[in-house]
């Protein structure tokens, strides 16, 4: 179905079923999806399962990724899942990002806390997800307060963006301290920093603007954790170009998500809905 | 497109959606999941947030005037804007004419002004003269200061007295992690104490930035609320707002705060989905007011946690306004009383 060629669509790389009402992952999404149509959201990423833990087994692996993987089916026209992995368990890892993304339905992969992303660990990791041509989203702060034992900069990221210049990468969170974080990937052209995450501190979305350009730059909101609003205002608040607001709400994820999209067989044209082709 | 004051007058109830298009949204009630019709139309997007308070009073058909007949429907009180420079970085719209302009097109029709000067200077006595005057110069009686008070600086009761007197203002803002006291020293019953007994509202902010980021030659702890309980308790006729308060005190502590008097929050560090609705099912709504943050936040993000949750039309009204207005003496707003 298209959407009129004048409306404007926004997709959210970043929520999670946590944080949010409700008992089964269906129903947890279906709130999400409640609250971001108040919105305007079209698109929600989908990460991580019902209860998260910092260093998950195997087996909490695959059990937070049937939980993505419930939620998704349930509304495959509103949302997207990415594959939450431990590169402390390589080839668990991969077995996941195979069953979830090369077997299913996710289009990207989800790093987190469990080890520092400079890890060789993540070698085998990315170079499976660049052969998918999933986007890996990682988790990254700067914390003047002291960072998780395996939660990385986005210094670290930077380090492993540079091993492998065919993968793409999301910042997440412009690595928290976002004047420090914008800059530690800034030479990084495969790298996109993500708004979610912090207070709505006014300059962020300038600043990613400025010194990255509007096309590296993505919303999200890391909801049910935060409110989608209070980051979406990071964006429609922010001093910048209207078509640099509609590359970061909808135009760059768009683009980065369209070869994975268009291997599964969803077309990613301007519409309101994926389709299967 | 009109201003949004002009809008609010000309759109009675909504018995037939006459609002401007800017301020229409399609995804009506009762759409479901996954319509497309919750797309909106891209230049309307852009125009919502600036006209988010005039949306929620017509929507709501909000009207305060139970609580001051001089306000416009769809008013807008925002209770935590700044004026000066944020000591790390600058932030567009920390100038006073600067600041009334977001606000004025934002819809907020009467704002509550701290001065970031008062955190760090200690010329406090300066900082709240310059704070009363732009107020007074700009924004024609949508700003209205309140200067910042420091109980460990020697003879603070001056710098009180010519809040009340000499700038006549209706209230105080406290930074008390930053001039470095704490809420259970003798100091901060003084000083409540006093400003209870001019009449003056007194506002506390609990932080003024999220601690993982702070600067490291400025790191700087919350406040500990959990004195104001029994302070609240003792000094009669106390008006507390706390301010940047949300992350750092909910549940049953904040029940307690709330529990112990005329205690208010407002909304600027509320987080989660959904959030507002939550918070009025934690605290009556009664005490909740509409804060920003601006400018040192994005004012939208508070503007759009209204849209977020879903309110009544009373709890629209009171949150946006009412709240507010019942706590300022009548007919403030209407105009600069800084000399």
């Amino acid at each position: 179905m298209s959407a009129a060629p004048d409306r404007m669509e926004i997709w959210d790389v970043h929520c999670h079923l946590s944080g949010v009402p409700g008992n089964t992952p269906e129903e947890r999404l279906e709130r999400l999806i409640g609250y971001a149509d108040r919105l305007g959201i079209q698109k929600l990423c989908i990460c991580m399962g019902m209860e998260w833990a910092y260093d998950p087994s195997p087996e909490k692996l695959r059990k937070d990724n049937d939980d993505v993987l419930r939620a998704i089916r349930r509304f495959p026209e509103r949302a997207f899942g990415f594959v939450y992995l431990n590169p402390k368990h390589t080839q668990a890892s991969i077995d996941e990002l195979n069953r979830c993304v090369a077997d299913g339905p996710m289009v990207g992969v989800k790093l987190w806390v469990a080890e520092k992303c400079n890890s060789p660990a993540l070698d085998p990791i990315v170079r499976r997800a660049a052969e998918l041509r999933a986007p890996i989203y990682q988790h990254t702060w700067l914390k003047i307060t002291g960072n998780l034992p395996g939660e990385s900069t986005p210094m670290d990221l930077a380090e492993l963006a540079r091993r492998h210049p065919d993968a793409q990468f999301i910042c997440g969170h412009s690595g928290g301290d976002w004047e420090v974080g914008i800059r530690a990937v800034r030479s990084c052209q495969n790298v996109y920093v993500e708004l979610s995450g912090g207070d709505p501190v006014a300059g962020v979305t300038e600043m990613a603007v400025r010194e990255l350009g509007a096309e590296r730059v993505l919303f999200g909101s890391d909801a049910g954790g935060r409110s989608f609003a209070s980051q979406l205002g990071k964006v429609t608040g922010a001093s910048v170009p209207e078509t640099a607001k509609r590359l970061i709400l909808v135009g760059n994820l768009r683009r980065l998500l369209r070869p994975i999209l268009t291997s599964k067989g969803f077309s990613t044209h301007r519409s309101t809905t994926i389709e299967h082709q | 497109m009109k201003a949004p004051r002009q809008q609010a007058r000309v759109h009675g109830p909504e018995t037939k959606d006459q609002r401007p298009r800017a301020l229409r949204w399609e995804h009506a009630p009762g759409n479901k999941l996954g319509d497309p019709k919750h797309c909106i139309a891209r230049r309307d997007f852009f125009r919502f947030a600036s006209g988010l308070a005039v949306l929620v009073g017509v929507r709501s058909g909000l009207s305060v005037s139970s609580a001051d007949s001089s306000h416009r429907p769809g008013a807008l009180v925002d209770v935590n804007v700044s004026i000066s420079h944020w000591p790390t970085r600058r932030v567009e719209f920390d100038e006073a004419p600067e600041l009334a302009k977001l606000l004025r097109s934002r819809g907020v029709s009467q704002a509550w002004v701290g001065s970031l000067d008062g955190m760090l200077h200690k010329d406090i006595a300066a900082a709240n003269a310059r704070l009363a005057r732009a107020c007074a110069q700009n924004g024609r009686g949508l700003l209205l200061p309140f200067g910042t008070i420091n109980p460990v600086l020697p003879d603070w009761r001056e710098e009180l007295r010519r809040c009340a007197e000499a700038h006549r203002m209706h209230g105080i803002r406290l930074y008390p992690n930053y001039h470095g006291y704490k809420l259970d020293d003798p100091a901060s019953a003084s000083l409540l104490r006093a400003a209870a007994e001019r009449g003056l509202i007194v506002q506390i902010a609990l932080a003024m930035e999220d601690e993982r980021m702070m600067h490291p030659l400025m790191r700087v702890a919350p406040v500990d609320p959990t004195p104001l309980v029994r302070l609240v308790r003792e000094i009669q006729g106390i008006r507390l707002v706390l301010i940047n308060a949300l992350r750092l005190v909910r549940g049953e502590p904040l029940g307690q705060l709330i529990r112990s008097g005329e205690v208010y929050v407002e909304i600027s560090t509320l987080d989660g989905v959904g959030c507002v609705e939550r918070l009025v099912t934690e605290i009556p709504v009664e005490r909740v007011l509409f804060g920003s943050n601006a400018p040192l936040f994005y004012f939208e993000s508070a503007a759009l946690k209204l849209r977020e949750s879903s309110l009544s039309p009373t709890q629209l009204a009171a949150l946006c306004a009412g709240n507010a207005i019942r706590l300022m003496p009548r007919g403030v707003g209407r105009g600069s009383r800084t000399p």
